[in-house]
């Protein structure tokens, strides 16, 4: 019965949770009160060991609270409870624009979310930045690995191993 | 039954690669999807990212469940969705199961912090791209610097949701529209 109401809930979120990830953290806080599958602090910790693990956060969030709630299979029914929501709109949203690609206002409608989307990516790596970056060393890894980025174009993932391997050298 | 492979290797990886929310999601995603495997376009793809921003769910699932659905339909859209959310299930299941103390590593914990920064130098450098791209593409440069400039304005001043933030850039691209509708009733 735990996996039904797991499911549920979860669903619940991922229909209501608007903006990703982090935007679920209220609804987890809700049902911390509701249920006593784990209490706030335990959420915090959640939400921290989330942040800092692969992955989505709000896909981390909801494996961990739903592990808490019932162990291995918990965490499995609350995952695919948050991404069943999903599925379905963006299907629907998907036969949408397939169907009216060529129609100008749906074309006039995209070219002017584009520019507002590269402002939104600007202040959202901002505050990433100003978390991350916390002090002169900080920014020196920050700088070298830009400058690396730029002028070498390697894939992304190159970039992560590396600098997660130069954090360690460089700051142990 | 190669595609659905395909699938399932790209969006794995992209779970596995990604450290944080969404926006950390892209670089790798872009690499992927549509560098290396031509699935979408680059317009396509920050298309989607700001719908996923407005419709529920979590970003990186929507763009997943997007990407997947134009390739192989519906079930296209489940398997890329399911593939990735695996990396997530296993690593988290894990650390809850035995690893919670090993989190205050201290290996680890620089490992991260050298991570995030990579991120932000990654995002840094998608913003170039995207911005030179934006540029270069628009036929209104001026209606569209002007939306950008209202995006920030809107961001700064009145700390506004990404939905409004889209919203209103939606309906500031039919101002045009307004003009000349207007010029025609005047004569």
């Amino acid at each position: 019965m735990i996996y039904l109401t797991l499911f549920y809930e979860f669903a619940k979120i991922g229909l209501f949770a608007i903006g990703g990830g982090l935007v679920t953290i209220p609804f987890l806080f809700d049902l911390s009160e509701k249920f006593n599958w784990f209490t706030p602090e335990q959420l915090t910790n959640m939400i921290a060991i989330s942040e800092s693990t692969p992955g989505a956060v709000g896909v981390n969030m909801a494996t961990f609270a739903g592990f808490q709630a019932a162990s291995v299979i918990g965490g499995i029914i609350a995952t695919i409870g948050l991404v069943v929501p999903s599925i379905f709109i963006i299907v629907l949203i998907s036969k949408f624009l397939q169907q009216y690609a060529c129609d100008t206002r749906v074309q006039t409608v995209l070219s002017s979310i584009r520019p507002a989307v590269l402002a939104l990516i600007i202040f959202a790596t901002a505050q990433i930045m100003t978390l991350s970056i916390q002090n002169a060393l900080d920014f020196a890894l920050f700088a070298i690995l830009a400058v690396a980025i730029r002028f070498y174009q390697k894939n992304p993932i190159f970039y992560i191993l590396l600098s997660a391997a130069m954090g360690v050298i460089l700051k142990l | 039954m190669k595609t659905y492979w395909e699938l399932i290797i790209s969006f794995f990886k992209t779970g596995l690669f990604t450290f944080g929310g969404g926006l950390a999601m892209l670089p790798i995603i872009k690499a992927e999807v549509v560098d290396r495997r031509k699935w979408i376009t680059e317009d396509e793809l920050f298309d989607f990212y700001a719908i996923s921003q407005c419709t529920p769910g979590i970003i990186i699932v929507n763009t997943a469940t997007f990407c997947g659905y134009r390739l192989k339909g519906f079930w296209g859209g489940v398997v890329a969705t399911l593939a990735v959310i695996t990396p997530s299930i296993l690593i988290i299941t894990l650390i809850a199961a035995v690893l919670s103390r090993f989190m205050d590593n201290p290996y680890l914990e620089s490992a991260f912090s050298g991570i995030r920064l990579g991120v932000c130098a990654l995002l840094l450098n998608l913003i170039f791209d995207l911005g030179k791209k934006i540029y270069t593409q628009s036929s209104q440069k001026k209606l569209h610097i002007g939306i950008f400039l209202g995006a920030c304005f809107m961001l700064l001043v009145f700390k506004a949701s990404a939905v409004a933030v889209v919203f209103t850039a939606a309906l500031a691209g039919f101002l045009p529209y307004l003009r000349k509708f207007r010029k025609r009733s005047h004569k």
